[in-house]
């Protein structure tokens, strides 16, 4: 066997990543030890985030914001992927799960838009609230951190079913009828069996909401409009508006050593192997 | 017991359906407003706004550079990917695990991060802002996905395979084309399948790496800025019909793979 063959096959995927992927990250690492306005290397950049109120809020705005979205979609989500999978008829749970899961192929942006058509001033749950007397006048629903948590919800919601309702189909009804058997009561069956054996498909989902949650940039900014910035909002605002591009390098970092924190903290559930 | 459960099952689904379809009824539904605001009441029916899509010189070309970048881009990753999973899955390789690691980094990252790293990086190199530009940054977030689904379907009976046809005298191109291709082809459509969805509704890398060509989430974006408008609407639903075209085939193409 030809020896140069294995790399062959194995380099140009491995030196797109290193040349488009590695080579940005030093790139912005360095970027970020520079200023603006010239001079050497420097912690400014850091030290301005975790000293300036306005910047460090952004980031716990935004992990508190991953938290709520996280726990509520898991919430939602639970119940709804178990009567998919326990309480539809076998033949009709490929369509059932088809269609909650349909608008997740709406694009990101159109998605985040229509909730603002829904919940703007004059939109249909205002127009429906007025309409029938429940308040005077129109409740202030965009603009706010509750509209950035539904638009997140929904879509969250969407991808828990999938990964809970995968997770709840592979576990073999002999467990459930042992335990059963053995004088557990439903509660405790739940509990005690299939909590705990579905719960590598909920932390696989609830990484994935927290990731792709925390750096959205497209929610936020339609929903929440710039009332409370979120930090990828930060980010956009550094180079959008003020061209800084060695802040907006040290908060992209930032922001990734978060997610590395958590990606740590799940690295159990989340291994990728050869079946 | 048993009943009251079905019923408060059928409750909370109906619940949870209503939640999850309601923007897209109301997107769909003002998309057919006559008047200049989607809000009600509704004015329509009436075909007027997707009339305006149609005659939106900026869209119809957003549109047509989003299909092209994701064709390109979704081939590109899922090629690469392809054979790393079969280099790694065939051959021993120093130090192997790390560098599958790195192949898979990029899932763990913010797309924004990934945009914003490339940006400094040709700024630095002084690359315009480009359609290719994007496309880079597309593959990059593609290629991981790609090479964990072909590499995690790569099984050791397929190896088996393989080596029988070289004992049969197959040459290694030949083995590649008339045997590990077919084998792997329902794991490779799925990653390219994959990989053309998420680059067609990519926002924030084209946002951050194309300027005047761009693709038709951001031309959709800048049409937001001018507030609530039934155009908008219109596209919406029309992309919004097509993808939902799309997961239907993608549906029935891998009901009809699965008794093989």
């Amino acid at each position: 066997m030809d020896r140069a063959l294995p790399w062959a096959l194995v380099g140009p995927a491995l030196l797109w990543t290193v040349a488009f992927f590695v080579l940005p990250f030093l790139a912005m690492g360095l970027l970020s030890l520079t200023s603006q306005d010239g001079g050497g290397l420097t912690f400014a950049n850091y030290a301005q985030f975790f000293t300036d109120p306005s910047y460090y809020r952004a980031l716990t705005n935004s992990l508190e914001v991953t938290a709520l979205v996280t726990v509520i979609s898991i919430l939602l989500a639970y119940p709804f992927a178990w009567i998919l999978a326990e309480q539809v008829p076998e033949r009709w749970q490929r369509l059932a799960l088809l269609l909650a899961v349909l608008p997740f192929w709406t694009s990101y942006v159109v998605r985040s838009y229509s909730w603002l058509l829904v919940l703007a001033e004059q939109g249909v749950i205002n127009d429906a609230l007025t309409g029938v007397g429940l308040v005077a006048e129109p409740v202030q629903l965009a603009n706010t951190r509750t509209a950035t948590i539904i638009g997140f919800v929904h879509f969250f919601v969407m991808l828990l079913t999938l990964t809970i309702f995968a997770s709840l189909k592979q576990l073999s009804p002999s467990y459930r009828k042992a335990a059963a058997d053995l004088g557990a009561s439903p509660l405790r069956v739940f509990v005690h069996v299939i909590l705990p054996l579905t719960l590598p498909g909920i932390m696989v989902g609830a990484f994935l909401t927290f990731v792709l949650a925390i750096g959205d940039y497209i929610t936020p900014q339609i929903l929440g409009g710039n009332n409370e910035l979120l930090m990828p909002q930060l980010i956009m605002m550094q180079i959008g508006r003020r061209g800084d591009f060695p802040l907006a390098s040290a908060l992209s970092l930032i922001l990734m050593a978060v997610v590395t924190v958590a990606y740590i903290a799940c690295a159990r559930w989340l291994k990728i192997e050869r079946a | 017991m048993r009943a009251a459960i079905k019923f408060l099952s059928a409750g909370y689904a109906a619940a949870i359906y209503a939640f999850i379809f309601l923007p897209v009824i109301v997107l769909v539904v003002f998309s057919l407003q006559s008047t200049a605001f989607p809000i009600p009441p509704f004015t329509g029916p009436s075909l007027r706004w997707y009339k305006a899509v149609l005659g939106d010189a900026r869209l119809t070309s957003a549109l047509a550079n989003s299909l092209l970048v994701a064709a390109l881009s979704s081939f590109i990753a899922a090629a690469l990917g392809f054979l790393a999973a079969w280099g790694f899955a065939r051959f021993t390789l120093p130090g192997s695990a790390l560098l599958r690691g790195l192949i898979t980094l990029p899932l763990t990252v913010s797309y924004l991060i990934i945009g914003m790293g490339l940006l400094v990086l040709f700024n630095w190199a002084g690359l315009p802002k480009s359609l290719t530009a994007a496309g880079i940054g597309h593959v990059v977030i593609n290629l991981p996905l790609c090479f964990a689904i072909i590499y995690s379907q790569m099984g050791d009976h397929q190896i088996n395979i393989e080596r029988a046809a070289r004992d049969l005298g197959a040459r290694e191109w030949q083995v590649l084309t008339m045997v590990t291709l077919p084998i792997m082809w329902p794991a490779i459509f799925a990653s390219l399948f994959l990989s053309m969805t998420f680059s067609w509704d990519e926002f924030v890398i084209s946002f951050l790496l194309t300027r005047f060509d761009t693709t038709l989430p951001v031309e959709i974006w800048n049409l937001l800025r001018s507030g609530l408008n039934p155009k908008t609407n219109a596209v919406g639903s029309m992309v919004f019909g097509v993808s939902v075209l799309l997961a239907i085939a993608f549906e029935l193409i891998l009901l009809r793979r699965k008794p093989a």
